[in-house]
């Protein structure tokens, strides 16, 4: 006898804003009544922080994880113990998104030291000879929009030899020029990053051209703070010896899930930055970095 | 039954002429005519009546006699109807301005028909861009599969990962084909394709996407170069596989509770196929690499619409800024044609993204000359005029997509671009390519002037020629240049070197030569190319080109004097040297001949030059020709022999039918056809002569009638020679060559015992019995007016043939035999009157001959009186046999009673004592046809109201309906 335990929310992109109603049912399928000793239903949000390892020793990293932080949490009894009867039953269910005392609901959000994370978990117990029924199901939080206006603060740049720091040998290194702009620095989650970028002139002939996004994490703890930067995605925009003087388009979505509105709390920091970077035929791999801030309008 | 005695039945032929024709009613005024169909006014069958205005409204009067065969197309046929259906959608367009203005402008923002599709140039490139070289694929599967799975994840889902991994690894996650041979890859290619179908339906989404991004992958590669628009063609059939199956998930997704209309909005679309399409490009957003991120979202950029209505005007302008991000020129150029295919198919009507390719196109094309370039050719050993052409399939195909429906001005400004570039001749050819042809002719002298410009060492110059000439060949320069662009464009492509250049070009500048010019200049080209393709046999490898030049020759010039009076013609026609190749090409000749020649010809140059053509293609039959192809090259030579005509030279025309004889021998059918020419010859000249030869006309029909006796037995076919013995024998009698006509009538009768009991028909073995009756019932009738031989008995032949009839093995259990006795009965009959129901002008028959003498009537007679004893031994012989016997029985039985009804005299007694018992057997098994036997009675009935026939009635009276079994 096989039971089928699901739960289906209303909206089909699972996303929720904090003080919505999180709204869906419960799906019981099974071809026969099915007893029970109750279905409930349980709502977290969490913050996992993790300290890297190389910040902190490793064992420290293990044990020391931070504790998580809840967010939000609630547990209702849907069903009575009893029999649901065979068939495909429907229980609907209601949870109010609000936020455990002054707490906020950050952006779901899932990172490499920071995730952020709401789950919506349902629960059948059974008498004893039969196992416990779970399922368990991810919802999206997106965090209100901000008020007040957006600077896009657009930036331009050029990048030639001598613009360059952390070089090893100057001498070697040939000579370039590239100019561009990124259209804004403080972006919208939901939008593009773009840009321009145009090779003036180059004497060694260009390999790529890349966008690497790069989250950067910080986790506050009792005895300081842990920062780590990794890198999201990598996005090529040129391959090949490119046309020079052609302004060549940056473009980057920023994915979903791995993204989140820069976000700065007392324990923990979500920051993100592009590096543009460009590879040349002889291995010369030019970066320029660029800080970010995302937000929710 | 003791022997019986014949009397034929003395017959008034015009008085039983008059008789049997039908009364003549006087016609009241008023009356219809019975010619006069009735009309009837078919009200469905007026289908768009309003098309046909006037006509609708005659349909009472009845003037127009519907024929039933106009009626039958009268738009109720199928095929008219649809043209119907397609003719009336324009006229409905010009009922309201407003709504036939949007719906024009509509049309032209969609592709119609006469944009050249992308599968029409599919397989061009493929067969175009091959290599010998070594190919690889470099497929890197499965390495960054799967995530870190989610931290909550449940321990099976981590065990099925962990497997599958596992999985991956087994296949090998990189996996790299080195050592391809071309076929090997293409191959390969099909597989990939193969396996992301399965993927797909096997649910596996992320392996479908993977295959898909893998194979994009190989697209950056131009290793192998020469190959590298063939293998664009392989890969984007998968890109294009793969957006399909995407959209048609989606749209299913969609049309889960209600069916979707075709033209839907993306208000339309419900919430989770909108997330599963937004997914897919979230996805895609994040391929690492810039190729297969761009390919990817162009193949599923019809899925848009599934999102929002505008965002493909978004999407097209930033992929097409994409591309720039892509160094290589041909990879570039090629992205670019993609990206204008998937915009041509899913968003026609946006033409600036279109524009902008191309502008981008140009901003880039140094790229071509860049050093990375240069280096990779001289690494690879590619020339530049090979690598250029490599360009010409995007490039065609995005000037194709651009000036589609371009305004003038538009078109105008490209090529002012166009020509600012250096080293363009790449961009030029593809200008004559891609815009139409009317564009390209009437600025043809300013491109002759441009292709003059351009650097001999980049494209090579006889492919802009062959790109202008096939403009020219759909469109007209102006009248004045026509001369100078020949003689422009054949000035440099007669320096062209290589023969297979040469050849390319000059055939498609046959074409405008033949369109706007004389024989002679069409000679002159003629002569410049033999030039050209003769030394070192050089057209041995040019047998297409040259074919498709005599074709196009052939499409203008259908004056076949014009065409063989042009000096080079022939010379050409020796080119042609292989076997196949040269009779395909005489056949391709005397089809046109046949198609287009009106008139009967006796032009010793047409006659000479076509009797070469023919015996060309008689010369290549051979013992192992099928008989398909004998038959289609014979239909072809006799098109020819029935066209030549010498006029009132009937000699010269016999003296043509003995040398086309000598000529075609190996052909039957042409031989029969000669005979017939020959006999029609004999006839025609009786015919000028109004039936009175003098000597030297008696003297040309015998010799037309020596001509067909020998030509006859060669043929091998018993049965055409049996018909024309007897067809030349008429012929013959009509002329008076009266020993002749014998001839041939005794060679059909000796001919008549080697005929064999069965022949093939169409490639099946039928018994010949049906024929045989067929011919001997003809020639029966033939007898008739032949008068006896003055030195061979009475009726020498009828005897001659009845007797080869009895010796002849009929087939076992057949009565063939006694049905040729009972035919041949009505024959005595009426030889044995007065005056012959038909004779031959100044031929004397046998009436004549022998003027009713009693003794030769005797003899016909006692001739009829055995053959009906012969048909009664035979009657009496069935009857033994119980089951089908005794039916053949009733029915022989039941047709010598109706010959006796017909021609014997039943006044006789027994004679009608025959016939009454005849009728008895034949009803006595309950065999026969009750209706025929009533109307049979009825007849005799009527009949015996004639005056001299009342004796039939009282045989009527002895004539009962009921069997007496």
């Amino acid at each position: 006898m096989s039971v089928g335990l699901d739960i289906r929310l209303k909206r089909a992109n699972k996303v929720y804003h904090e003080g919505e109603v999180l709204a869906g049912v419960v799906v019981i399928s099974s071809k026969e009544a099915v007893q029970h000793q109750g279905i409930s239903l349980t709502m977290e949000g969490l913050v996992n922080l993790q300290l890297s390892s190389k910040s902190v020793g490793v064992f420290e990293a293990f044990y020391n994880s931070v504790k998580p932080i809840q967010l939000i949490t609630s547990n209702i009894e849907v069903v009575k113990p009893g029999k649901v009867p065979g068939g495909k039953t429907e229980i609907p269910f209601e949870f109010p998104l609000h936020a455990k005392g002054n707490k906020v609901l950050y952006e779901t959000y899932h990172g490499v030291f920071v995730n952020i994370q709401y789950t919506l978990r349902c629960d059948m117990k059974r008498s004893l000879l039969a196992k416990d029924l779970s399922k368990t199901c991810e919802f999206m939080v997106h965090c209100q929009p901000q008020k007040g206006r957006l600077q896009p603060s657009p930036v331009d740049f050029s990048i030639t030899p001598e613009t360059l720091q952390n070089i090893r040998e100057r001498v070697s290194l040939p000579k370039f020029l590239i100019r561009g702009h990124l259209d804004a620095t403080s972006c919208v989650i939901t939008q593009p990053l773009t840009g321009e970028l145009v090779v003036e002139n180059s004497e060694v002939p260009i390999k790529s051209i890349e966008l690497q996004l790069v989250r950067v994490e910080t986790c506050g703890c009792a005895e300081g703070y842990a920062r780590d930067a990794t890198e999201i995605q990598n996005i090529q925009i040129a391959e090949g010896d490119v046309c020079h003087g052609l302004p060549i388009p940056i473009y980057m979505i920023f994915p979903r899930l791995f993204t989140c509105p820069t976000l700065e709390t007392t324990n923990f920091k979500i920051e993100f930055e592009v590096n543009v970077v460009i590879v040349l035929q002889d291995d010369h791999l030019i970066t320029e970095n660029f800080p970010l801030k995302l937000c929710r309008v | 039954m003791a022997a019986v005695q014949w009397h034929s039945r003395v017959r008034a032929y015009e008085s039983e002429l008059r008789a049997a024709r039908l009364e003549a009613v006087p016609l009241e005024p008023g009356d219809p005519h019975p010619l006069k169909s009735i009309t009837v006014t078919d009200s469905k069958s007026r289908r768009g009546g309003g098309r046909r205005g006037s006509t609708s409204s005659s349909s009472s009067s009845g003037s127009v006699a519907p024929d039933p065969l106009s009626s039958m197309l009268d738009g109720t046929d199928p095929l008219s109807m649809f043209a119907a259906a397609s003719a009336s959608e324009a006229p409905t367009l010009s009922h309201s301005t407003a709504e036939s203005g949007r719906k024009r402008r509509e049309k032209e923002e969609e592709v119609g028909p006469d944009f050249e599709p992308w599968s029409a140039k599919r397989g061009e490139i493929l067969a175009r861009f091959t290599t010998t070289e070594k190919l690889s694929i470099n497929l890197f599967m499965g390495s960054d599969k799967g995530k870190a799975p989610s931290p909550n994840s449940t321990v099976s889902e981590k065990v099925r990962n962990r497997l599958e991994e596992l999985d991956d690894m087994e296949e090998g996650s990189q996996r790299e084909l080195l050592n391809l041979s071309q076929q090997d890859y293409v191959n390969r290619i099909e597989e990939l394709n193969q396996n992301l179908k399965e993927a797909w339906s096997s649910d596996q989404k992320v392996k479908a996407l993977k295959i898909v991004i893998q194979c994009s992958k190989l697209l950056s590669d131009t290793s192998v170069i020469q190959f590298y628009p063939s293998k664009f063609v392989l890969i984007t059939d998968i890109l294009d596989t793969f957006g399909r199956l995407v959209y048609e998930r989606i749209w299913s997704m969609c049309s889960d509770s209600r069916a979707m209309p075709e033209s839907f909005t993306a208000d339309d679309v419900n919430d989770t196929a909108k997330e599963t399409c937004l997914n897919w490009f979230f996805k895609i957003a994040s391929i690492r690499e810039l190729i297969p991120r761009l390919y990817v979202e162009a193949a599923i950029l019809k899925c848009s619409f599934f999102l929002s209505k505008t965002g493909i005007q978004e999407t097209l302008p930033r992929l097409t800024a994409m591309i720039r991000g892509i160094g290589d020129p041909l990879v570039a150029v090629y992205a670019r044609a993609y990206l204008c295919r998937v915009g041509m198919e899913v968003a026609p009507h946006l033409k600036e993204s279109l524009k902008k390719n191309f502008f981008d196109l140009l901003a880039s094309f140094r790229q071509i000359h860049s050093d990375s370039v240069q280096n990779q050719l001289v690494l690879q050993r590619v020339e530049i005029p090979v690598y250029l052409t490599l360009y010409s399939p995007a490039i065609n195909w995005i000037l194709q997509c651009v000036s589609y429906r371009a305004p003038e001005t538009l078109l105008t400004e490209m090529m002012e671009r166009c020509k600012k570039l250096a080293n363009n001749a790449l961009l030029l050819n593809s200008v004559m390519w891609a815009f139409r042809a009317e564009f390209v002719a009437a600025r043809a002298t300013d491109f002759i002037g441009m292709i003059k410009d351009c650097d001999e060492a980049g494209f090579p110059k006889h492919l802009l020629f062959g790109s202008l000439g096939r403009s020219l060949a759909c469109a007209d320069p102006p009248e004045n240049e026509r001369l100078s662009i020949l003689n422009e464009a054949w000035k440099v492509i007669t320096k062209v070197r290589s023969p297979q250049d040469y050849i390319n070009c000059a055939e498609i500048w046959v074409e405008f030569t033949c369109r706007h010019f004389t024989k002679r200049e069409v000679n002159t080209v003629l002569a410049d190319i033999i030039k050209h393709m003769t030394p070192d046999r050089a057209f041995e490898d040019a047998y297409p080109q040259l074919q498709s030049v005599i074709r196009k020759i052939l499409n203008y010039f259908h004056d076949f004097s014009v065409l063989f009076s042009m000096e080079r013609f022939l010379p050409f026609l020796d080119m042609f040297q292989k076997d196949s190749v040269r009779v395909d090409v005489c056949r391709s000749i005397m089809e046109v001949f046949i198609k287009h020649q009106q008139e009967p010809t006796r032009d010793p140059v047409i006659l000479n030059a076509l009797l070469h053509v023919c015996k060309t293609m008689h010369d290549s039959v051979n013992a192992l020709t099928l008989e398909d192809e004998k038959r289609s090259l014979s239909l072809l030579i006799n098109g020819f022999i029935r066209m030549v005509s010498f006029g009132r030279d009937f000699e010269q025309q016999l003296s043509f039918c003995v040398e086309a004889r000598a000529t075609f021998c190996n052909l039957e059918p042409v031989l029969v056809q000669l005979i017939h020419t020959v006999n029609q010859l004999a006839m025609e000249t009786r015919r000028v002569m109004r039936g009175n030869h003098s000597r030297k006309t008696a003297a040309f029909v015998r010799a037309c009638a020596a001509y067909s006796f020998i030509t006859i037995p060669s043929l091998t076919s018993i049965f055409s020679r049996l018909n024309l013995y007897l067809l030349s024998g008429q012929v013959a009698l009509a002329n008076q060559c009266l020993s002749q006509a014998d001839a041939f009538f005794k060679a059909a009768v000796s001919l008549l015992p080697e005929v064999p009991r069965s022949i093939t028909v169409e490639g099946k073995l039928r018994s010949s019995e049906a024929f045989l009756l067929d011919f001997i019932s003809n020639f029966l009738s033939t007898l008739l007016v032949v008068p006896d031989h003055p030195e061979q008995g009475v009726l020498y032949l009828v005897r001659g043939l009845l007797n080869m009839v009895q010796d002849y093995t009929w087939e076992e259990n057949s009565d063939a035999k006694v049905r040729v006795y009972i035919s041949a009965l009505p024959l005595l009959a009426a030889m044995s009157q007065d005056t012959y129901l038909y004779a031959i002008p100044k031929v004397d028959s046998n009436e004549t001959l022998y003027g009713g003498d009693p003794k030769f009537l005797a003899e016909v007679n006692k001739l009829c009186e055995t053959l009906i004893g012969q048909v009664l031994d035979h009657l009496k012989a069935l009857g033994r046999d119980e089951g089908a016997g005794v039916r053949k029985q009733g029915t022989l039985a039941f047709s010598l009673f109706g010959c006796l009804l017909a021609h014997g005299d039943l006044r006789n007694n027994k004679l009608s004592q025959l016939a009454v018992n005849l009728w008895n057997l034949s009803h006595k098994h309950g065999y026969c046809d009750t209706r025929n036997s009533v109307r049979t009675l009825e007849y005799i009935k009527h009949q015996s109201q004639q005056p001299d026939m009342a004796h039939l009635s009282e045989m009527a009276l002895r004539l009962s309906l009921q069997s007496r079994a």
